[in-house]
C-alpha cells in the first residue's frame, strides 16, 4: 500500500468558479522523496494546501488516500496527528504565542495521537535543543514568540525545526528554498537529509533545481496548468533547468 | 448588628437619604468633625446630583440606576461575618509572599489578616482606626470628587471603614500588600468601602486588591479608593476583580502623585455582573510616570465599563494607558479613556491604546478615546482596534496538531499578553494568566500549559 495516493484530483477555490487542479495523479511510498516543479500558478502550492487541509479549497472530483484512509475526511489537526506536515512557503507569525507553548502543545498532541506519553518539561527541553541543532537554529529563539522578529531564513529553518520536532510520516515542503541564501539553503537541506528515513516520505515543491542538488529526490514531477505533465528521476529536474517550462506550456499536457 | 433595609417603596434617592438620617452618627469617625462635615455635604450633593441615568454621557452604556434600585440591606456596623481562615486559604495567591489584609464585606478583619511581618513604621489596617493619623488628616477626602461624582458622594456620605495604608518617607516595602476583599453576605447587601493609600516621598509600595465572593448573595459594592504618592515615590496598584456573577460594583479610584513619582494601576476584570471602574489619576509635578493597564475577560452577560481620566495638570510628565478586552458570549465592555492636557502642561507624552477581541457575534464593545489638549508642545497618541482572531494563525497552529479550541485559546492568551507583561510580580502575572486561561471558552484547561511555560522560563 502506498503512503499517499492522489487520484484524478480536481480542486477549485471556494466561492469562485476557478479550477486550479485539473486531475492530479500522484503516488508516494514510504521513504521516498518526490519533487514537484512547475511554473508560477501551475497549482503546486494548492496541492500542498489541500494535503494539509486548507478550508478554502474545494475538492470537486477525485480522491486522496493516506495510509489507505480518505485523507479528505480528516480535520486539519487530525492530519497533523496522523503524520502529515506542511512546511509553509510563508510561515505565519504568532505574536505573543511563545515557541515553548506552541511546540509543547503541538508535540504532545501528536504524541498523544501516536499513543505515546506526554513529554515532561526536561525531556521536552532536551528534544528542543537536539532538534534545533539539526537546522542550526539558535535555541534561544524558543523563548520568543513564534516567528516574530525572525529573519526570513530563521522562519524557514523554524519550519524544518518543527518538522524535526513532530516527526511526520509525510512532509510537504512548500518552496522552503525560496528566499534562502546559499548557506541557509545548505543548512536547511542538511537538516532535511538528516531527517530522511525509510518511513518518512517528502514532497518538495520548488521552482529551482538548485534545492535538488542538496536534497536528491527519487522522483521529479512537472506540474503545469493543474496537472502533472511529466514524471521522471532527478535528471528531469536538470533538463527543466536547461529547457524551462515552455515546452509543456506550448503543448498542453496530454495527462 | 445594625442594619437598615432600604425602603424600596421610596425613590432610590429618598431611600438613601432617609437611611442617612436614621443612622446619622454611625459612620466612620462619627465624632470627627471634618469627616462629619464631609458626610453632610456629600449627602447633600448626592441628593442634588441624583442617580446617573443613561442620558448622561459618562453613563450612556451602563445602566447603574437599575443596579442601585434593588432591595439591598445597608449594614451600618460591623457584622458577625461567618468567615474562617480556612475559607480564605484557597484565595491567597500561591507563591506570593505578601502582607495580607482581609476585608469582609468591605471591612478589615484583623483576626483573619497576616500583618506580623509588617515593618513597624508602616501602617496597614482599618480606616476607622486611622482618624488620628496625620496622613488621614492630610489626605482623606482630598482627592475623591464627592462634588461631581454621585457615587463618590454616596460613598462619602456613608463612609464607615476600609483599608488604610501608610508608607512613611524613605521606606521601600519589599513585600507587596494583598488586600483580600471578600463578599460573605447572607442577604442582598450594599457595601461602601473606603480606602486610603498614602505613600510618602521616596517610599515604595505595591498593593494588590483581589475581590471575591464567598456566598451567592446579590451584592453591590460602591468603593472609593484614594491614593497619594509623594515626590520620588512609587505605588503599583493591582486590582483583580473576580466577584460572582451576581455581584455588581462601582470602583472609583482617585490617584494624586507628586513630582518624579510613579503611579501604576493594573485592573483585571474576570467576573462580576455590572462592573464600573472610574479612575482619575492626577500627576501633579514634573517627571511623573502614570500607568494605566487593564484587561477585561468578558463572558456570560457581564458588563464592564472602564472610565478613565489622566489629568495632566503639570508639565513634563509621561502617561501610558493600555486596556484590552476579550469578549465572549453576550458580554459587553465599555472603554472611555480621557487624557486631559492643561494649557501650561507642556512636554507631555501621553499614550493610550485600547484593543478588543470580540469572539462572539453577541458580544459588544463601546470604545471612546478622548484627548483634550490645550498645550502646544505635547506628544499624545491613541489607538483603538477591534477585531477577531487571525484565522491564518489558527490554521497554522492546527497544521501542527493543535486542536482548534486550544489554538484559539493560545492566541487569545497571546492577545492579553501585552497587558500581562506589564505585571512586575511573577506570582500575580501567573495567577492572572491562569485566570485568563480559565475564562477562555470551550477548552478551558490551559492550566498545565501556563505552569509548564513558567517552569521552562524560570
Amino acid at each position: 500500500m502506498a503512503l499517499l495516493e492522489v487520484e484524478n484530483l480536481h480542486v477549485s477555490v471556494e466561492d469562485e468558479d476557478i479550477e486550479i487542479l485539473k486531475g492530479v495523479d500522484l503516488t508516494i511510498n514510504e521513504g521516498e522523496v518526490h519533487a514537484i516543479m512547475g511554473p508560477n500558478g501551475s497549482g503546486k502550492s494548492t496541492l500542498a494546501a489541500v494535503l494539509a487541509g486548507r478550508e478554502e479549497y474545494v475538492v470537486t472530483e477525485g480522491s486522496i488516500r493516506y495510509k489507505g484512509e480518505d485523507l479528505l475526511e480528516l480535520e486539519v489537526e487530525e492530519r497533523a496527528e496522523e503524520g502529515v506536515f506542511l512546511a509553509f512557503q510563508y510561515p505565519v507569525e504568532l505574536p505573543g504565542v511563545s515557541m515553548t507553548n506552541f511546540l509543547r502543545e503541538a508535540v504532545n498532541s501528536v504524541r498523544e495521537a501516536r499513543g505515546e506519553e506526554e513529554l515532561g518539561a526536561a525531556d521536552f527541553l532536551k528534544l528542543v535543543r537536539e532538534r534545533a541543532k539539526l537546522v542550526d537554529l539558535d535555541p534561544d529563539l524558543v523563548k520568543r514568540s513564534v516567528n516574530q522578529g525572525f529573519s526570513g531564513g530563521e522562519k524557514k529553518r523554524n519550519e524544518i525545526f518543527q518538522l524535526a520536532m513532530l516527526e511526520p510520516t509525510l512532509a510537504v515542503l512548500d518552496e522552503t528554498d525560496s528566499g534562502l541564501d546559499i548557506d541557509a539553503l545548505r543548512t536547511v537541506s542538511d537538516g532535511v537529509n538528516k531527517l530522511r528515513s525509510d518511513e518518512r516520505a517528502f514532497l518538495l515543491i520548488t521552482h529551482y533545481q538548485r534545492l535538488l542538488d542538496y536534497i536528491e529526490p527519487d522522483y521529479v514531477h512537472v506540474m503545469v496548468n493543474g496537472r502533472i505533465a511529466e514524471s521522471g528521476d532527478k535528471d528531469l529536474a536538470i533538463r527543466l533547468e536547461e529547457e524551462g517550462y515552455e515546452r509543456f506550456q506550448r503543448e498542453p499536457a496530454a495527462a | 448588628m445594625s442594619t437598615t433595609t432600604l425602603d424600596t417603596s421610596a425613590q432610590t434617592i429618598d431611600r438613601f437619604v432617609s437611611a442617612f438620617q436614621v443612622n446619622h452618627g454611625q459612620a466612620l469617625n462619627g465624632t470627627n468633625a471634618s469627616v462629619a462635615k464631609r458626610r453632610e455635604a456629600a449627602i447633600q450633593r448626592f441628593q442634588e446630583l441624583g442617580v446617573p441615568t443613561r442620558k448622561q454621557e459618562a453613563w450612556k452604556y451602563t445602566d447603574i440606576a437599575s443596579v442601585l434600585d434593588r432591595p439591598y440591606t445597608l449594614p451600618l456596623g460591623p457584622e458577625e461575618a461567618d468567615v474562617s481562615a480556612a475559607d480564605l486559604d484557597p484565595y491567597l495567591i500561591d507563591d506570593l509572599d505578601a502582607h495580607v489584609l482581609v476585608l469582609v464585606n468591605g471591612r478589615p478583619d484583623l483576626s483573619l489578616s497576616q500583618l506580623d511581618a509588617m515593618p513597624e513604621d508602616v501602617t496597614v489596617g482599618s480606616l476607622k482606626d486611622a482618624g488620628d493619623h496625620p496622613a488621614f488628616e492630610a489626605h482623606y477626602g482630598e482627592y475623591a470628587d464627592a462634588e461631581d461624582e454621585v457615587l463618590t458622594a454616596l460613598n462619602t456620605a456613608f463612609v464607615q471603614d476600609g483599608a488604610f495604608i501608610h508608607v512613611p518617607e524613605d521606606v521601600e516595602l519589599e513585600q507587596p500588600i494583598l488586600l483580600l476583599h471578600v463578599n460573605a453576605a447572607q442577604d442582598d447587601l450594599l457595601m461602601q468601602p473606603r480606602h486610603l493609600f498614602v505613600v510618602e516621598a521616596d517610599a515604595k509600595a505595591r498593593v494588590i486588591g483581589r475581590q471575591l465572593s464567598l456566598t451567592g448573595a446579590r451584592t453591590f459594592t460602591n468603593t472609593v479608593t484614594e491614593m497619594f504618592v509623594g515626590e520620588r515615590g512609587y505605588l503599583d496598584h493591582y486590582v483583580i476583580q473576580e466577584e460572582d456573577d451576581n455581584a455588581s460594583q462601582v470602583l472609583s479610584r482617585f490617584g494624586y502623585h507628586e513630582g518624579d513619582s510613579v503611579l501604576s494601576t493594573d485592573t483585571f476584570t474576570f467576573s462580576g455582573e455590572v462592573v464600573r471602574n472610574n479612575m482619575t489619576l492626577t500627576p501633579d509635578g514634573p517627571n511623573c510616570e502614570t500607568n494605566l493597564y487593564g484587561l477585561v475577560i468578558g463572558h456570560g452577560s457581564m458588563h464592564v465599563d472602564n472610565n478613565t481620566l489622566v489629568d495632566h495638570v503639570h508639565a513634563d510628565c509621561v502617561s501610558n494607558e493600555l486596556y484590552k478586552h476579550v469578549l465572549n458570549d453576550q458580554s459587553t465592555a465599555v472603554f472611555n479613556g480621557k487624557v486631559f492636557v492643561h494649557r501650561d502642561s507642556q512636554r507631555i507624552d501621553a499614550y493610550q491604546s485600547n484593543d478588543s477581541l470580540v469572539l462572539n457575534n453577541d458580544a459588544q464593545i463601546y470604545t471612546k478615546p478622548e484627548l483634550e489638549i490645550y498645550a502646544d508642545d505635547v506628544k499624545c497618541s491613541h489607538g483603538t482596534t477591534t477585531g477577531q482572531l487571525d484565522e491564518e494563525a489558527v490554521y497554522a497552529m492546527r497544521t501542527r496538531g493543535i486542536d482548534e479550541a486550544t489554538a484559539r485559546a493560545l492566541l487569545t492568551l497571546a492577545f492579553a499578553g501585552e497587558v500581562l507583561e506589564q505585571v512586575t510580580l511573577d506570582a500575580i502575572s501567573e495567577r492572572v494568566e491562569l485566570a485568563v486561561a480559565g475564562k477562555l471558552p470551550e477548552r478551558f484547561n490551559l492550566t498545565g500549559l501556563v505552569e509548564t511555560a513558567s517552569a521552562l522560563n524560570a
